[in-house]
């Protein structure tokens, strides 16, 4: 189990593990990331885990360098491998196809299945959060079933509607934003994954489960604002 | 009391210095693209270091202010007036007194791209995730998410008694070394560092990266600058496994054209890193503008981190004098 440590500047160090996306990668990451965080060591800025590695952005004016790096090395020594996952598991609720999930079709084509086969298999299991990025709350979760696992459109879209599920390869996620986006929309959570306004701003983050479950598109209209 | 817009310019924004803090759930940073500048401002008008204030780019706005307040300019350089008079300030970033009700008006840019308007008090929107820095592309934080309008009222928080005066009257402030204060032209040389990601990259590209320089695209903005110049060839193709994107590093997607990734950057991204601007040569990068040209040159840790604390100590030297 091998970890290196690069500089990224003068102000982040990337502490790299094995390079493949892997839930026991991942959730070494994860972990250190979290030792890390918990440290609250002066001058240290930000710690973002991301499938395999972590990112520590400091001040290197203000930061104790030499504890930061033991304090990594130690840490990572100390922790086991074992894949550790939130004890609870986060469902997420979708209306799937219809107009909330134009490409459910296409995706079914490109699987050989029925739409409702593509939904089963995409509720059908659990996910990991293996990173956030992109825009603030937008969780990357894997693995999508190989079958459903279409690629990307060729050209994304202009403006992809708030709460939308889609599927890009075998990563899938929920849009926390209007934005631009070329993975394909197979449904809609009335889910808010991210609101600055409340308490817990966000839905999800590294290492967190999460399992779909189905709803009518009735339900998706009537579901309470969170 | 409030800071009234009568004219916007060209892309005016409420800068903090950044929502830290956040990345590990997809929060960009945004705050200044002139950390020091911003920074210096701050300190020019008595101000936490922590203070919003307006960072306004290439094209500057017209202000009307409802109370009396001491403000102070740094980074870019432009022509001033206060209702219609021209103020002359030695050096440009000085503190000086706006009246009430009077007019602050940015007119010819005259050095640099990205000034930094800060008044006694700072700006007092409400802070999202702890910070009033705008991200203008997430909609997230400043006035609104959004860049300033003409009739926005800017409120602004009380000055304390001794931000009430410039004090003293007329006092040289430093010159900062090595920052865009003192460095702005249009064709600037940053210094990086190589990495996190220089394997990713035929072994002459850190000389190739080095050999002309690049010219800032067009459509360059908060979130990174697009360069063209010499082509640098990728190794082992041109996507990693998507890792953390910090301020200031040199991303190299397919087509072999960096880009350098400033304030508003995404928190993560795919393609390799080949190297690093240093912290302490941010703001020569941040003054420059689309059109201008940037060439990067190596340099060691040891270079950046004396010329940081140089910089350190100059910026310590105004706001503890």
């Amino acid at each position: 189990m091998s970890l290196t440590v690069v500089t990224a500047g003068d102000s982040a160090i990337v502490v790299e593990f094995e390079e493949r996306i892997d839930p026991e990668v991942n959730a070494r990451a994860v972990r250190l990331a979290d030792a890390i965080t918990a440290q609250q060591m002066s001058g240290v800025l930000d710690v973002v885990p991301t499938y395999r590695s972590v990112t520590v952005y400091f001040d290197p004016l203000r930061v104790d360098y030499d504890r930061l790096l033991a304090f990594v090395d130690s840490a990572d020594h100390a922790m086991g491998v074992e894949v550790t996952t939130s004890a609870e598991v986060i469902r997420i609720p979708v209306c799937y196809g219809g107009e909330l999930g134009p490409d459910l079709s296409e995706v079914a084509s490109f699987a050989g299945m029925t739409e409702q086969e593509v939904v089963d298999v995409h509720a059908g299991r659990s996910y990991r959060v293996y990173m956030l990025g992109f825009v603030a709350g937008f969780a990357y979760m894997c693995s999508v079933d190989t079958r459903i696992a279409m690629p990307r459109r060729p050209t994304p879209r202009v403006r992809v509607p708030l709460g939308s599920v889609g599927i890009g390869t075998v990563q899938t996620g929920i849009y926390p934003a209007e934005t631009p986006g070329g993975w394909r929309l197979i449904g809609r959570t009335p889910i808010t994954p991210f609101d600055p306004a409340r308490a817990e701003p966000f839905l999800l983050k590294a290492g967190d489960t999460v399992q779909f479950f189905p709803i009518t598109r009735a339900e998706h209209d009537a579901w309470p604002s969170s | 009391m409030a800071l009234v817009v009568i004219r916007p310019g060209m892309l005016t924004t409420v800068q903090d210095r950044g929502r830290w803090g956040y990345q590990s759930r997809g929060v960009p940073v945004a705050g200044p693209m002139d950390p020091v500048s911003h920074r210096l401002a701050n300190a020019l008008v008595g101000n936490d270091a922590g203070a919003a204030m307006l960072e306004v780019t290439l094209l500057g706005p017209e202000l009307e202010f409802e109370d009396e307040r001491v403000v102070a300019v740094a980074g870019a350089v432009f022509s001033l007036t206060i209702d219609g008079r021209t103020i002359s300030l030695s050096p440009p970033a000085s503190p000086f007194l706006v009246p009430m009700g009077a007019r602050l008006r940015f007119g010819a840019r005259l050095r640099g791209a990205r000034a930094y308007l800060a008044i006694a008090g700072g700006i007092d929107v409400p802070p999202v995730l702890g910070s009033r820095a705008t991200h203008v592309i997430s909609a997230m934080g400043g006035f609104e998410g959004r860049a300033v309008r003409p009739g926005d009222r800017l409120p602004l928080g009380a000055a304390s008694d001794a931000q009430r005066t410039v004090s003293p009257p007329g006092v040289p402030i430093v010159t900062l070394p090595d920052s865009g204060a003192g460095a702005i032209a249009s064709e600037a040389t940053v210094r990086v560092l190589p990495g996190p990601q220089a394997d990713r990259f035929m072994i002459e590209s850190l000389d190739v990266l080095q050999s002309a320089p690049y010219v800032i695209a067009q459509n360059s903005d908060r979130m990174g600058f697009r360069l063209d110049g010499p082509v640098l060839a990728h190794s082992r193709g041109p996507e990693i496994i998507s890792d953390a994107t910090g301020l200031g590093a040199l991303q190299v997607p397919s087509s072999g054209q960096p880009i350098l990734l400033m304030a508003d950057r995404q928190t993560t991204g795919g393609y390799p890193k080949i190297a690093t601007v240093i912290t302490a040569d941010l703001p020569i990068a941040a003054q420059l503008a689309p059109g201008d040209s940037i060439r990067f040159a190596v340099c060691s840790q040891r270079e950046a981190m004396a010329s940081l604390i140089a910089q350190e100590q100059a910026l310590l030297r105004v706001e503890q004098p």
